[in-house]
């Protein structure tokens, strides 16, 4: 759209990327939130090199070893080894490729969905407009975790069902804020000059409109992102999600409840794994609503 | 404002029947011959295969079979379990109180330390406290409860021997439940201690369940504040030499509660969720662990009929919720 003159004539102008950076940089904890999760990627991109154990290797004479620094522990297993002598560590990092691998999947999927279901339901007849939100607030009806977690049971237990699940529960937010996006945007003048210079409905919908909607749509996708890592290692935790031995960090701590009084590190590190994920992702969720979209701004 | 009420009930109907499909259809649903799937790895007889064929009316076209649903839901037939052979709704309301007084003390506990929390944020904007309430509140925002009940065990119930670790009274005292809420009826069994054991029962749990609306409560409170703090009103009021508790509290608290109630309101799906984790942690005999129970169980009837009486809880809550709100906001009733 920008063209050459009028770039020229206003060169001051930061480029969009570089705008968003400084009001993302302006919010520190959004930047905490982006190198810790920068480093938890690259450590799960990297866990068939950094891991030092295979994850589900089982040392029978190591069992239930205390973490490094504990009296009991040794530097091979740094944060101990679960009740079948598997390394925690190594299971910690292979988890994290899970978890990021089904939220981006769960993001991807409801996203899509909602975002296309939402385009045409904004510009759709008004039957068909009533017919498609009445349809959301049929599935936002059923508590998300409880849709999730009867859908797997229909489906059957593995992480990809998990993952479908969840992004079907989470599909109508998608579908609503799109919906609303649309309609406050389509009767404004760019979209009727659009509309009048001959742009079909596809584009309309996908070229002159989608790209001004974006701003809220890519802040929910962060909350689905840490939400959707959050319900998919409770399902785990239920025995609806992944099966052991997947080192899935929710399976894992299923699988460590019944020693909770007796080993502290089993239950402890898993959930500490998923608390730091989601709280660096919803960090820089904040950061993405103050520099995306200063309505939405909080403080 | 009759318009209003009538217009509000009048989209309850379609998603209701919507809901009624969708649990209709779950039983169908299930890969393969939904007897066979319910009969388990045992196998199952010809009789008997014929004989559950007609007792579920699998033999008949499908909109009857669907008919025959919706007026029995309606008469309040949601069929039996195939476990305890007791009829679904029933065992629903015989267990519903245990997941609302648990649900009630989580949101009464909320609701006191957010909304004070987020006040305070506000008006000390940008100072310490803001900031490190606002970083425990994005923590236990993002905190899975699953894993937070089971820390609180360790040191509540493992390291300090305060608190019991699952069920909702000790097996020493034995007594009618009329109301089913165990602090009443404790209360009223007038045995000694028991009131007291069914308090640290439900400490627990309602920790673990509180805290991420007590998270989301803050932090809209907080927001809602800031928000009003920037009126002219406010300005004015200030202005006037009122005294500052007098503005925060009085003029700006109670226009910035309207958001937080809604909020309030539209959390019952956060709710029951977190209710299916807490009460299969603490053993808490309510919905969400009847729930997670029957669907290992494939006891189907149960799961079908649960889910649909969820979601028509939470629909009516999300109801009475609008019209409170077009009752207390007239803008809202005009749209």
């Amino acid at each position: 759209m920008a063209d050459v003159t009028l770039s020229a004539v206003s060169p001051e102008r930061p480029g969009r990327l570089k705008e968003f950076w400084s009001y993302f940089r302006e919010n520190r904890g959004a930047v905490i939130g982006l190198y810790v999760f920068t480093v938890l990627v690259v450590l799960a991109l990297t866990a068939n090199i950094v891991a030092p154990w295979d994850p589900t290797l089982q040392n029978r004479g190591a069992t239930l070893v205390p973490p490094a620094w504990q009296e009991g522990g040794s530097w091979s297993y740094v944060l101990g080894t679960d009740p079948l002598g598997r390394d925690i560590l190594s299971r910690l990092l292979y988890g994290a490729q899970l978890s990021f691998l089904v939220g981006i999947g769960v993001v991807i999927l409801a996203s899509t969905g909602g975002i296309l279901i939402g385009l045409i339901s904004g510009f759709a007849p008004k039957w068909l407009d009533t017919i498609i939100v009445r349809i959301m607030d049929i599935i936002l009806s059923f508590p998300a975790l409880l849709l999730a977690l009867v859908l797997v049971a229909i489906l059957g237990p593995t992480l990809m069902n998990a993952m479908i699940a969840i992004a079907i529960a989470y599909q109508p937010h998608f579908v609503r804020l799109t919906r609303a996006a649309v309609l406050s945007e389509k009767n404004k003048d760019y979209v009727i000059s659009a509309r009048v210079a001959g742009a079909g409905p596809a584009r309309l919908m996908f070229i002159t409109v989608l790209p001004n909607c974006l701003a809220p749509i890519i802040v929910q996708a962060a909350l689905s992102f840490s939400n959707a890592i959050l319900d998919v290692a409770a399902l785990g935790f239920l025995g609806m999600g992944a099966q052991p031995p997947t080192p899935e960090w929710g399976t894992m701590l299923a699988e460590a409840r019944e020693f909770i009084l007796r080993a502290w590190w089993v239950v402890t590190f898993p959930g500490l794994a998923i608390l730091i994920t989601v709280l660096a992702i919803n960090l820089m969720g904040d950061g993405l609503r103050d520099a995306l979209d200063p309505k939405l701004k909080r403080s | 404002m009759l318009r209003f009420f009538l217009s509000r009930l009048f989209t309850f109907v379609p998603t209701f029947i919507g809901v009624t499909l969708i649990s209709f259809a779950f039983i169908r649903i299930l890969p393969g011959d939904p007897i066979i799937v319910m009969a388990g790895e045992r196998g199952i007889t010809e009789e008997r295969y014929a004989e559950l064929q007609t007792q579920f009316g699998f033999d008949r076209p499908i909109l009857v079979q669907y008919w025959d649903y919706l007026t029995g839901v309606l008469q309040g037939d949601l069929g039996q379990s195939f476990v305890t052979k007791k009829p679904v709704f029933d065992e629903f309301f015989t267990l519903f109180p245990a997941t609302l007084e648990l649900s009630l003390c989580a949101i009464i506990l909320a609701v006191s330390l957010g909304l004070p929390a987020g006040v305070i944020a506000a008006v000390n904007r940008g100072k310490f406290f803001d900031r490190a309430l606002m970083t425990s509140a994005l923590i236990g925002y993002s905190m899975p409860i699953f894993w937070w009940a089971l820390l609180l065990i360790i040191v509540f119930s493992g390291n300090l021997g305060w608190t019991p670790v699952s069920g909702r009274i000790d097996l020493l005292y034995y007594f009618p439940t009329d109301t089913g809420f165990m602090l009443i009826d404790s209360l009223r069994s007038g045995q000694k201690g028991a009131f007291t054991s069914a308090v640290s029962h439900l400490v627990l749990p309602s920790i673990v369940l509180a805290t991420i609306p007590l998270a989301v409560i803050a932090r809209q409170t907080r927001s809602a504040m800031l928000e009003v703090l920037s009126e002219d009103y406010i300005r004015t009021a200030r202005a006037k030499g009122l005294a500052p508790i007098r503005v925060n509290g009085l003029h700006a608290l109670r226009n910035a509660l309207i958001p937080v109630v809604t909020v309030i309101g539209l959390m019952v799906g956060t709710l029951l969720a977190g209710a299916i984790l807490t009460e299969t942690i603490f053993s808490w005999p309510g919905i969400g662990k009847w729930m997670v129970d029957s669907i290992f169980r494939r006891d189907y009837p149960v799961v079908q009929g649960g889910l649909l009486l969820v979601a028509v809880f939470v629909m009516v809550v999300n109801l009475i919720v609008d019209l409170l709100y077009g009752l207390i906001n007239p803008k809202i009733r005009k749209r």
